[in-house]
């Protein structure tokens, strides 16, 4: 029998992933819920924001949330695929797992992969719906696929960070650490209103704040203004990489406790 | 029996019956900082991020720390509508209902017993929410009996929405059920006047969605004793709304509980 490969690993994990979200939409409709939900609060109920002396953003209210709200999604779609890998610790079946896989990074490929596609379903049907809610699109196709491509990074940096947390405690216990830090890193981003609206700690925080960047991009990708293009992807993919580090270290921590 | 008999019979059965929840509440310590702290967090945030907000027109106050404050006793409602939902549900996946099924105690004592978590928690998180808010600057134009009142009504939402929790935990039968309901129940709070006045809420259909999730109206009824002062219309509709949300819950849970025993 040939030794799997860590592609071949990634790939069965990423399907079995697929498939319980299929077979399982109570685990699957939450996830989708929630960016469906905040998008209708906010576009819908503070549209009269871009009222405001000094709200620039030539797309309209709805376009300027959709961005978060697609950001949103994408990193806590990492933060559920967290979940996931805990409740396969506490299941046992992730035990099983590392036995049956001799390379076990394609473990962590394979949740990312399984974050990524799903993902990918939820920012469709965001996009259908952002386009019924008559959202203006500036950018051309090049801008989309920045958008776009934003996302999938920080729906990878999500995903390396939950499933770092959860591959060293190993418990669905430790959602709430998965999903606060997240929460607080989106929510202290000029989510509302642009950065130079915002005063006092929480500009001070926005500008500290890695996310800040990537909404600024996304925004522009979308209005066709291209933003801090190099930074954001530069930030980005340095989160990435970093996460990366600490989700394959939680990896090793894993094999070390057995899967237990 | 005679009544006062079976009233104390019930009182004591109501007693025992909240003394566990209350008690199962607190040995959840995680559960317990998770579900004050969040709702802190998002006032923290939400009241600076949202601040240029008070510069449109006609937006009744200066500051929205105040106008902001009661969502974080709305959402602390909802935990607690959680935490009551998830041990109801819980107590029948063990099987623990089953049991009890087989004992005296009556149908509406292990409901109202049941409040008792979800109440202790609301106690607890409406004091910190008001403590942080006083410190941050909140005022209460109403005063410190408008202060009661607005605990008064934060309480009686808890518990409307602890009945709803019950409802959704005997409907779905399993702690997670009632956890998958959270997005739901957190549905009520997006499209409703959390974020801005109604009249100020520009989009034709969140406005009417807004004007028709009771909601909107407990929000309103606490956030008038902070903003406005004695303001009857809304404090009548937030008691209104809360008692009939009690009301509705606590019936429809007792019918629930009725066709699950039947089905044991």
């Amino acid at each position: 029998m040939s030794r799997p490969s860590r592609r071949s690993t990634a790939y069965a994990l990423a399907y079995r992933q697929a498939r319980i979200h299929i077979s399982n939409p109570v685990l699957f409709v939450p996830y989708m819920l929630f960016p469906l939900m905040s998008f209708m609060a906010f576009a819908g109920g503070l549209s009269q924001l871009r009222h405001i002396p000094g709200f620039e953003y030539p797309n309209g209210y709805t376009s300027f949330q959709f961005v978060f709200v697609l950001l949103q999604s994408a990193a806590f779609g990492g933060v559920f695929t967290g979940f996931a890998v805990a409740r396969d610790f506490e299941y046992g079946f992730a035990r099983r797992l590392l036995i049956a896989a001799p390379q076990r990074s394609g473990l962590v490929m394979g949740y990312a992969c399984a974050a990524l596609l799903r993902w990918g379903v939820v920012a469709t049907i965001l996009t259908i719906v952002g386009l019924i809610a008559r959202m203006n699109i500036g950018g051309g196709g090049v801008d989309l696929v920045g958008l776009y491509t934003l996302g999938g990074i920080v729906n990878i940096a999500g995903t390396l960070w939950a499933a770092g947390i959860a591959l060293r405690t190993r418990s669905i216990q430790s959602g709430p650490l998965m999903q606060t830090p997240v929460f607080l890193l989106l929510f202290l981003s000029p989510v509302y209103v642009p950065i130079d609206l915002l005063s006092g700690w929480i500009h001070v925080a926005a500008t500290a704040n890695p996310m800040t960047y990537l909404l600024a991009a996304g925004r522009g990708f979308l209005a066709g203004e291209e933003t801090d293009v190099l930074l954001s992807f530069g930030v980005g993919i340095a989160l990435a990489t970093v996460l990366s580090v600490w989700a394959f270290r939680g990896l090793r921590r894993a094999e070390l406790a057995g899967g237990s | 029996m005679s009544t006062p008999a079976a009233t104390a019979l019930l009182a004591e059965q109501v007693g025992t019956i909240a003394g566990r929840s209350v008690w199962r509440t607190f040995r959840q310590p995680a559960v317990m900082v998770a579900n004050v702290t969040f709702p802190l967090m998002l006032l923290a945030v939400n009241s600076n991020g949202l601040k240029a907000a008070t510069h449109l027109p006609g937006f009744p106050t200066d500051s929205f720390l105040d106008f902001f404050l009661p969502f974080s006793f709305m959402q602390g409602a909802l935990f607690a509508a959680l935490v009551a939902g998830t041990d109801l549900g819980r107590d029948i996946d063990t099987g623990f209902l089953n049991r009890l099924a087989l004992t005296p105690m009556r149908g509406a004592a292990l409901l109202f017993g049941q409040l008792g978590g979800a109440l202790s928690l609301a106690a607890i998180q409406a004091t910190v929410y008001l403590t942080v808010g006083l410190i941050a600057g909140a005022r209460f134009v109403a005063g410190p009996l408008g202060i009661v009142v607005f605990l008064l009504l934060a309480l009686t939402v808890a518990l409307g929405f602890g009945s709803l929790g019950l409802v959704l935990a005997l409907r779905a039968g399993s702690g997670e059920g009632v956890q998958s309901s959270f997005p739901l129940l957190f549905f009520l709070l997006f499209i409703s006047s959390m974020n801005l006045p109604r009249n100020l809420i520009e989009v034709g259909w969140f406005r009417v969605a807004a004007t028709l999730n009771p909601v909107s109206y407990m929000i309103e009824g606490m956030r008038s004793l902070i903003i406005e002062g004695w303001n009857g219309t809304a404090l009548a509709l937030g008691f209104l709304f809360a008692f009939a949300f009690f009301g509705a819950g606590m019936t429809t849970a007792a019918v629930a509980l009725r066709t699950r025993m039947a089905r044991t």
